[in-house]
């Protein structure tokens, strides 16, 4: 659970530790030292959570609801991104934690927030239509890109760090360079986004988003088929996006078409896809091979699922469920 | 989630039959009976009182409008920001809105007891507790009946929504009831004019005009033995389907400016706002525009976002353009919904039906600008000063454009009270 490095085996997954909140959980991250799991809730604190022992501290800082989370590779700085639009650095080691660097980033809401793999520069998407580039150190912006037509939802940097991809609430995913304005527009994925014309409004975008260890599959999970926006009639889905050609190589899906949302999305060096949904059909983990379009292994989880992270080892699945527990999985 | 009512009603059918204008023929030579726009306009000048209404279908969130309660377990995650008034605060999803509160007031305190779409929307609109086999006037009804001059030569109440979609709880129509379909609404969709129809080239304008003649004369013969509300509104029918002909410029929200335009934005609820503006400039007594949807059960904070995003806006500037034209002193707005939401937020981020603890939004004409009636608890689970229902708000904003609504109609004979005995206005919102 604690970094052993243990590679899991999905059907040997057990429920070993749940630490309960005062607020319904909306996020979660592992430290990359695998010690603590920051969470984002109801309210507007980070809850650091000691794996140990489930002693929490709180990270007062945002003036909204937190829901990006990131990680230096070290180790040592938290980055969070709040619906205030706020960019937050944070060490994460201390007794009493204060915010080292608070960055007015975007109008609205910051929804995505990712480090680059050698973690000199954090991307952040949100409701003003834009992505932006920080310094990871000093938090200077780097570069603003604008391009997007709807709020960007969800930000994923390449293995090399090189190209950025960006998707919005109208599936469409697009890919950014370090000193080119103009992004390369690789795909509108329609399986992410629906008008409901009875309710009017948009619904979709992508919720969760990952990377495969190839490098060129990105995940984008959200929900699909929806027939009522506005109840969330509509089935979980990871679209899977080959980021070179463009093309869909898989739209995952569930077996009996669960209703609900994939709230969250990881790639596992196990080699699967693991998805975190909730909504109508309740709280799942789901895990995928990608070579169906179906799960291979789903688990029942006791609440909707709103936030999944995989430790740095892959051997523990932190969720943050909507009843304000935080569960801790492994094989233990 | 109710259906959208079919609407079986007498009054219904001739009131469609009248206003949709997919039957008004051959009358378009009748130019001598038109009122010019200059009659138009001193007839607004002449002191009409106007009521707009903007009703926002499916229950829009008191939360994330004009109640906001940030920092609480039922907050949510918008913040409130200052507006023209001090101290009163609103959600930031409202910025240009917030820009004009010192021109609007709110009352904080509903509680209406009641999560039913298709009850609220009656209750609210007519200001009665809804009771099977009972049938009361819409406001728009009322404010016609009480504010239009008899030869008023547009029709005195006006709906402006969508075209209707299929699973949407919209009203289509709006029971005049027992005042009789002359007050029922007339609605316009999409922005676009009634549907015109010209007289047909082969009928001659004299053709036309004996054709009217035979029209008329069986009709003063039926008259003379059978007189009914029904009858008098089939014969209006006809002397307003020739007035709307002749004032179908006063539907076309193209003739406004390019800038206008601009300024209300190309979303459909921003011509709709303009569309109202021009309207009320011509002196219609009602109009309501719908804004739909609100009920959000599933992602409330997203699609708030969205839907207040389009709203907002249009809507700000309304009451602007309203006040710079001298028009708000004389028109009374009313924001409203069939119930709130939960302050309670729920698994997938929604908010469900809630009438216990809501607010509503009132300006213009006798409203007291930049007040707060009522008060909520920290959280907004419950009403802690002056509890108003339906009836209150009913009672007020008739007040407010000077109607005395503790009086009683005349109908056919029998009286009938404008709006509930047992409600009252809330007097300390009215100046």
């Amino acid at each position: 659970m604690s970094g052993g490095g243990v590679l899991l085996d999905p059907q040997q997954l057990k429920l070993l530790k749940e630490y309960r909140l005062e607020r319904p959980l909306t996020s979660c991250h592992w430290d990359v030292r695998s010690r603590y799991v920051f969470c984002g809730a109801e309210d507007y604190v980070i809850h650091r959570v000691a794996v140990a022992d489930g002693v929490v501290t709180k990270l007062v800082g945002h003036d909204s609801w937190v829901r990006a989370f990131g990680s230096s590779p070290d180790g040592e700085v938290l980055y969070s991104g709040g619906y205030d639009g706020r960019l937050m650095f944070w060490p994460v080691v201390g007794d009493v934690l204060m915010p080292m660097r608070v960055i007015e980033g975007h109008r609205g809401w910051i929804r995505g927030l990712a480090v680059s793999g050698d973690g000199r520069r954090v991307a952040t998407c949100g409701n003003d239509r834009l992505v932006k580039e920080w310094d990871g150190a000093t938090g200077q912006l780097l570069q603003e890109y604008s391009g997007h037509g709807a709020h960007v939802y969800n930000v994923q940097y390449s293995l090399d760090g090189a190209r950025l991809y960006s998707c919005d609430l109208k599936g469409v995913v697009h890919e950014w360079r370090a000193g080119v304005s103009q992004p390369r527009v690789v795909a509108t994925v329609s399986e992410l986004h629906g008008y409901d014309t009875t309710f009017r409004a948009d619904i979709g975008g992508a919720r969760s988003i990952a990377l495969h260890s190839d490098g060129r599959q990105l995940g984008l999970g959200g929900i699909t088929r929806v027939s009522n926006a506005f109840a969330g009639v509509g089935e979980i889905v990871v679209a899977v996006l080959d980021v070179m050609d463009g093309k869909l190589r898989q739209v995952l899906g569930s077996k009996d078409r669960t209703v609900g949302t994939t709230w969250g999305l990881s790639w596992h060096r196990g080699g699967y896809w693991i998805g975190l949904t909730g909504g109508g059909g309740g709280g799942w983990l789901y895990f995928w091979r990608g070579d169906a379009a179906d799960e291979f292994f789903r688990l029942k989880l006791p609440s909707d699922g709103r936030g999944v992270g995989v430790s740095t080892a892959g051997s523990g699945i932190a969720v943050a469920h909507a009843d304000g527990q935080l569960r801790l999985y492994g094989v233990g | 989630m109710m259906r959208r009512r079919p609407c079986g009603s007498t009054e219904c059918g001739i009131g469609r039959r009248i206003f949709l204008g997919g039957s008004i023929l051959g009358v378009s030579g009748l130019g001598h009976l038109l009122t010019s726009r200059s009659a138009i306009a001193s007839q607004v000048k002449a002191g009409g009182r106007r009521v707009l209404n903007i009703f926002l279908h499916g229950g829009v969130s008191q939360l994330e409008t004009w109640d906001p309660k940030p920092g609480t377990d039922t907050g949510g995650p918008f913040r409130a920001i200052e507006t023209t008034v001090p101290g009163l605060r609103i959600s930031e999803l409202l910025p240009y809105t917030a820009r004009q509160m010192h021109r609007l007031s709110i009352v904080r305190s509903l509680d209406t007891r009641n999560g039913d779409h298709a009850r609220g929307v009656t209750e609210m609109t007519t200001g009665r507790s809804r009771m099977p086999g009972v049938e009361h006037p819409h406001l728009g009804a009322v404010a016609a009946r009480s504010l239009m001059a008899d030869d008023f030569p547009l029709p005195g109440h006006i709906l402006i929504r969508s075209s209707p979609g299929g699973r949407n709880v919209e009203s289509e129509f709006h029971s005049a009831a027992w005042l009789g379909p002359r007050y029922a609404s007339m609605a316009l969709y999409d922005a676009n004019p009634p549907k015109f129809e010209d007289r047909p080239g082969e009928i001659t304008e004299d053709a036309d005009a004996r054709r009217d003649g035979v029209r008329q004369r069986a009709n003063e013969r039926f008259r003379l033995r059978r007189r009914t509300a029904e009858t008098e509104a089939y014969d209006f029918s006809f002397s307003q389907a020739r007035e709307l002909l002749a004032n179908r410029h006063v539907f076309e929200v193209s003739r406004e400016s390019a800038a206008d335009q601009e300024r209300y934005g190309s979303s459909q609820f921003g011509r709709h706002c303009l569309l109202a503006r021009r309207l009320l400039e011509h002196g219609v007594p009602y109009v309501q525009v719908n804004h739909a949807d609100y009920d959000t059960h599933h992602e409330n904070f997203d699609f708030h976002i969205e839907q207040l995003g389009e709203f907002d806006q249009p809507f700000a500037q309304l009451v602007a353009d309203l006040a710079e034209r001298g028009l708000l002193s004389d028109t009374l707005i009313c924001v409203m919904s069939e119930f709130g939401r939960t302050p309670k937020i729920n698994r997938t981020y929604g908010r469900d039906h809630w009438g216990t603890a809501w607010s509503v939004l009132l300006g213009g004409a006798a409203i007291q600008p930049g007040a707060v009636i009522g008060r909520t608890n920290a959280n907004g689970t419950e009403v802690t000063d002056r509890v108003v229902d339906h009836g209150h708000i009913f009672h007020t904003i008739l007040r407010g454009v000077g109607v005395d609504s503790l009086g009683e109609f005349e109908v056919g004979g029998r009286t009938f009270p404008i709006a509930d005995p047992a409600r009252q206005a809330i007097a300390e919102l009215l100046s």
